[in-house]
């Protein structure tokens, strides 16, 4: 019992650090730009299937692959803002035509996804995919291990990036006060298009982790709409450190659950958290 | 004057309705007119809150689902008819909206739209795992090879939608022309505001999503009956929450006209797209139409026609 337990809470700890790899562009885009871009899981999608289209053509490793389409996702996450600015934003009409703007978004990106890829299950292939590393007793599939690592990875890279670099605190300052920005000379848009671009990459990244981990279909990205909601909901909003905490919690209460009470039921996890963490606390169990 | 006119033209189309069941010969377009008329409906009940309210609801397919899986486990349970089945399947979409209501007491915004969203695919699972009405299995029902007063069950069916549809759109037009539908539209401009000048702003949200719940629920009601067979990926099927967003969103979300018109257009488009070229080539049809439209047009078919109207005079 206590090694099923040590086990699901282990393979949790994975999950939810992917989890938070999936994550922490919406940080990026929601909690600080306030874009509510229920898009974003498809262009995790998107990233799996360019892994995936890669892997099978050239051979190419998968999470390589992710790194090297970040710029790629950048211009395209650039070009989703520019437009969206430029219909919505300009008018300050963003909320409900906005959100409609990103549901149909959604819906275009998965039916291409059907006509180029077609709805069967697609996976990727690499040497140390089904090889298993064991530390000190404890089982870490590598299928599990490197996206967990690319992951805190690119935590660590925005942690950085946003703490340091004087773009990264312009980002962080457009979230607090678009107008003072103004004030000082400098282009809020230009900066929230920058911010959004960064978030489109590191889903485009996400997608080639999602690939190693398990298979992918075109619709996956509806089942991510929950989690990521809920992950940046519960860690308060626009906080890496708050978003890689929840992002890991509801790994490990995923796990758990699949693991005691049947797959089947993984799925309302996150959502019942979501339901929870709206319902009860609004501002996050992290919340500023 | 006016309120008589359009309640005698809904009996009127109630009846002909009735009549052309006998006239058409060719059983496709009872078909893909439930369909449209279901559509008509999901469009109308998901205005309510989404357009005199400024909710946006996009679950609507789970309210959806919870009418038809509400009428198969009444069926398994008591076998009645369908007709006595659609007051349950309100009652229980008129709960879960009422629920849904409650959560808009803390949830503004976008949190309320993305809660919906949560609440639909928690639904899903739960009736995924709940073996009485067939799990992730689905469930069958038998539908009747006849109905009396009908040429054949699925004209029968077309009626009831029809019926359903035109309930739909009463209740709307009486919602929309009531102090609730004035109401509403303060809270849509600005609920602070509203609150602070006097509007019980609580009380007609929860009116609203309790309506809007139970027509949503009567829509899909019927469903099982015309497919004979559901499982949770049709009937909870994102179809009809992106149709229910993006119908009255073309059409027009001020009145009851603007989900009409986007229903029957939009409804009939991807019928026409089903038949002649492929089904996915539906979602990708509404997400485009969708896109253009609140980029192009935000106030939707009915809006635009009125401004063009008052152009001219």
């Amino acid at each position: 019992m206590s090694e099923l337990l040590l086990g699901a809470l282990v393979s949790g700890v994975l999950l939810g650090g992917f989890y938070a790899a999936v994550t922490l562009g919406l940080t990026l885009v929601f909690g600080y730009l306030n874009i509510v871009n229920i898009a974003h899981p498809a262009f995790l999608v998107i990233g799996a299937y360019v892994a995936f289209a890669c892997n099978g053509a050239f051979g190419l490793d998968p999470i390589l692959v992710g790194f090297l389409a970040m710029p790629a996702f950048f211009v395209v996450g650039v070009a989703v803002y520019s437009v969206y600015n430029w219909c919505f934003e300009r008018r300050e009409d963003e909320s409900l035509r906005g959100l409609a703007f990103f549901f149909g978004l959604m819906f275009i990106v998965e039916v291409a996804l059907i006509l180029g890829f077609g709805v069967d299950y697609r996976m990727v292939a690499a040497p140390w995919i089904g090889e298993t590393l064991t530390v000190g007793g404890l089982e870490l599939p590598l299928r599990m291990a490197i996206p967990f690592a690319a992951s805190m990875a690119l935590a660590g890279g925005l942690w950085l990036f946003l703490t340091r670099s004087f773009t990264g605190r312009a980002i962080r300052a457009v979230a607090e006060d678009a107008l003072a920005l103004r004030l000082v000379a400098a282009d809020p848009v230009r900066i929230r298009r920058l911010a959004f671009g960064i978030g489109i990459a590191s889903a485009g990244l996400a997608g080639a982790l999602l690939v190693v981990i398990g298979p992918v279909d075109p619709a996956m990205g509806r089942l991510y709409i929950g989690r990521v909601f809920a992950i940046v909901v519960l860690g308060g909003m626009g906080s890496l450190g708050g978003t890689v905490c929840a992002a890991l919690l509801l790994g490990v209460a995923e796990s758990l659950t699949a693991t005691f009470s049947g797959p089947s039921w993984a799925p309302a996890v996150a959502f019942g958290f979501l339901l929870f963490a709206l319902a009860a606390r609004p501002s996050g169990l992290f919340g500023r | 004057m006016r309120t008589r006119l359009f309640f005698g033209g809904a009996a009127a189309t109630v009846v002909a309705g009735y009549a052309a069941t006998w006239a058409v010969g060719n059983e496709y377009y009872l078909y893909a007119g439930y369909t449209v008329l279901q559509y008509v409906a999901l469009a109308t009940a998901w205005n309510l809150l989404g357009g005199y309210a400024g909710y946006v609801n996009f679950g609507a397919a789970g309210f959806f689902a919870a009418g038809t899986y509400a009428a198969v486990a009444l069926e398994k349970a008591t076998g009645w008819p369908l007709p006595a089945l659609l007051p349950a399947a309100a009652a229980v979409g008129g709960l879960l909206g009422l629920g849904a209501g409650y959560l808009t007491l803390r949830l503004r915004g976008v949190y309320f739209a993305i809660a919906t969203l949560a609440l639909a695919i928690v639904l899903e699972t739960t009736m995924a795992n709940w073996d009485y009405v067939g799990g992730a299995a689905g469930a069958f029902v038998v539908r009747p090879r006849e109905a009396p007063l009908f040429a054949s069950y699925i004209a029968w069916l077309f009626w009831l939608m029809l019926v359903i549809a035109v309930f739909s759109v009463c209740v709307a037009r009486t919602v929309e022309t009531s102090r609730l539908g004035r109401g509403l539209g303060a809270i849509r401009g600005d609920e602070r505001a509203a609150e602070s000048a006097g509007v019980p702003t609580l009380r007609l949200k929860l009116i609203a999503t309790t309506l809007s719940g139970a027509l949503m629920a009567l829509a899909g009601a019927p469903l099982v009956y015309y497919t004979s067979y559901v499982d949770p990926p049709s009937a909870f099927n994102l179809e009809y929450a992106v149709n229910a967003v993006a119908m009255p969103m073309i059409g027009g979300t001020m009145t009851w006209a603007g989900p009409v018109v986007g229903a029957v257009l939009l409804g009939a488009l991807q019928q026409a797209a089903t038949v002649t070229v492929s089904s996915e080539l539906n979602l990708l049809i509404v997400g485009a139409v969708l896109i253009a439209f609140v980029i192009a047009a935000p106030e939707g078919i009915v809006g635009l026609a009125r401004r063009l109207l008052a152009r001219r005079r």
